[in-house]
């Protein structure tokens, strides 16, 4: 189990530095320095200087390497020249909404998915279980934010019981959380589907199994063997996942989150990606990308915990 | 790809009604992508300010936006920037992944674990957030969004096609191959190539509407296509922008994109089930 730890803790951190140099290499590739593309072509040769020594962009390339990767390490992500604060206490500020979201989103789909799919088997081969495979296929195939434009159109402009943007007042948990309510529900509707495949899929394997067998030949009712033997072990692939889910799904919050002008990560990023603030693009980026490896593998060394098969089977 | 003929494999897909009805709609959007000059009533990018906010009527069948616009010969056109990018993108990320997969599965040791850490740094990145990355430093255009689409998509394909080619080495008809002293070239091109290219088209084919959903997003963001060659995305972020004057934009502008992502899903599934029932539940995501 520790060799296996190792290995893993250790694949994660070579994919960070990887990740890290790519970014720093592409930066430098390109041509244009980043000081005079943000300032635009108005710029005096005074004001760029400025800026580039803020930026600490006057610095030998490796030094800057070196500097990046030292001050991350310690917590330091830089600081921002446009807003005037540490690029990282902005993350902080933004991520906590984020997360809200994110895990506000996964946390209905995976209600609703678990029980789509359970009703997919206990219906299965019949129309209704059709059916529910392409209502799943249909859910997964919409753009979220495309769900997103949709619902702020009927329910906050035509209906008007929730409001269009924002995150609600701060110190007001009921306007936080109706702010919540749409953006949560565009950012999932993808996943509802996808959880509820996953789930079918994993159940009917489950189904085949000998304790299923004998719960049928006690004469249980189908609808109590699906859903109290065969989901209690369905269920485990399942959450394996959501640590991947929610990964991927705060980074994919960017669009929803622009949509409801929510501020989050989103927001953070794509404003700073318009305005090419590096110093902000690159610190978001580089903690997404280790808070989603940190939650991929913390997952994957809980499963190889539970399950040896796992462990045994990671080869490389 | 396994015996099956081109013919058998289009009766597989209209038995099945949720195929039938994605090749519909993806026969519906290549036209439009086609034919748009022929098709589309209006120039997309002329403007006609006195005409703004139409709503839909005879003269613009799908109403005109907040610089009086077509709407419908926008959305036309949008589906040439879209499945042109797409296809272009999604072909260039197939090639490169077949290419590095084969060399990976083929080639020596060292360069094999060297490749399958490059694609596993690359496929744990957090997609959107390495797509506004390469942005930041690019610059938004047609010709990042395609790098980016490349990028992404490359570990996917590769581990794919390696995984195939490894799996074809042991192969008898390999070992003959090698036995009767045919070059490595000669066994990658004529003998892998062919068998591990029927998996990946389908693959593709899975991905397209991926990568429509990923344009369209980003050139919502306005980091995309730029502005003003028509792209569904930014189509729908004008129509956002005038909800309240114009709810009848965003309404017409997010069809397109829910048609063609769904016609494309269905179509992808049903080519899956009709040519390989191994590679099912994978794709989408």
């Amino acid at each position: 189990m520790l060799r296996y730890a190792i290995k893993r803790i250790a694949l994660a951190v070579v994919i960070l530095v990887t990740v890290m140099l790519a970014m720093y290499a592409m930066v430098f590739l390109v041509p244009g320095d980043p000081a005079s593309l943000a300032l635009g072509p108005r710029a005096t040769p005074e004001l760029k200087a400025l800026l580039r020594e803020r930026m600490g962009l006057d610095e030998p390339i490796l030094w800057q390497v070196w500097h990046f990767f030292r001050s991350a390490l310690t917590g330091d992500l830089g600081y921002d020249v446009w807003s005037k604060r540490p690029v990282l206490d902005q993350i902080l500020e933004f991520f906590p909404n984020t997360l809200i979201l994110g895990v506000a989103a996964l946390g209905w789909a995976l209600a609703l998915g678990i029980a789509l799919g359970a009703a997919a088997v206990v219906w299965r081969d019949t129309w209704a279980d059709r059916l529910l495979g392409v209502v799943s296929v249909g859910l997964i195939s919409v753009p979220a934010f495309v769900v997103a434009i949709y619902a702020i159109l009927i329910f906050a402009v035509w209906l008007r019981w929730l409001p269009a943007i924002g995150a609600g007042t701060p110190g007001d948990p009921a306007s936080q959380i109706r702010a919540l309510i749409l953006p949560a529900f565009a950012l999932g509707v993808g996943w509802v589907g996808y959880l509820a495949r996953l789930v079918r899929a994993s159940l009917l394997e489950v189904m085949g199994e000998n304790h299923i067998r004998t719960a049928r030949a006690f004469g249980l009712p189908e609808t109590r063997v699906v859903l109290r033997y065969g989901l209690r072990v369905a269920i485990i692939p399942t959450i394996a996942l959501l640590a991947v889910g929610l990964g991927s799904i705060l980074s994919s919050a960017v669009f929803v989150e622009t949509v409801f002008g929510r501020p989050g990560i989103g927001t953070l990023i794509t404003g700073a990606v318009q305005k090419r603030n590096y110093p902000v693009v690159m610190g978001t980026v580089l903690f997404m990308t280790a808070f989603y490896l940190f939650i991929v593998t913390a997952a994957d060394l809980l499963i190889a915990r539970l399950d040896p098969r796992v462990r045994d089977a990671f080869r490389r | 790809m396994p015996s099956a003929g081109r013919k058998t494999v289009l009766r597989a897909l209209l038995r099945d009604p949720m195929a039938a009805l994605g090749l519909g709609l993806v026969t519906l959007f290549v036209a439009m992508a086609l034919f748009a000059p022929w098709i589309a009533p209006a120039d997309p990018i002329r403007l006609n300010v006195v005409e703004k906010f139409q709503p839909p009527s005879l003269a613009h069948l799908a109403g005109t936006d907040q610089l009086g616009r077509d709407l419908l010969s926008r959305i036309i056109y949008g589906a040439r920037t879209a499945l042109s990018i797409a296809i272009t993108a999604v072909g260039l990320a197939g090639l490169a992944g077949l290419v590095l997969g084969m060399i990976a599965g083929f080639g020596p040791r060292w360069l094999d674990g060297l490749l399958v850490l490059l694609f596993d740094s690359l496929s744990s990145l957090p997609m959107i957030m390495f797509a506004l990355a390469v942005i930041t430093v690019m610059g938004p255009g047609t010709g990042t969004l395609i790098l980016v689409v490349v990028l992404v998509s490359i570990p996917a394909y590769a581990r794919l096609i390696r995984a195939q080619t490894l799996a074809l080495a042991g192969a008898d008809f390999i070992v003959a191959e090698r036995a009767m002293g045919a070059s490595g070239a000669r066994i990658l091109l004529r003998h892998m190539l062919p068998n591990v290219v029927g998996p990946l088209v389908i693959l593709l084919s899975m991905d397209i509407p991926v990568v429509i959903m990923l344009e369209a997003g980003l050139s919502y963001l306005n980091l995309g296509v730029r502005p003003p060659t028509p792209s569904w995305g930014n189509i729908l972020y004008d129509g956002y922008t005038s909800l309240r004057a114009a709810p009848y934009m965003v309404m017409i502008a997010g069809l397109p994109l829910v048609l063609s992502t769904l016609g494309f899903t269905f179509l992808g599934e049903g080519l899956r089930d009709a040519l390989d029932p191994r590679l099912q539940g994978r794709g989408a995501r």
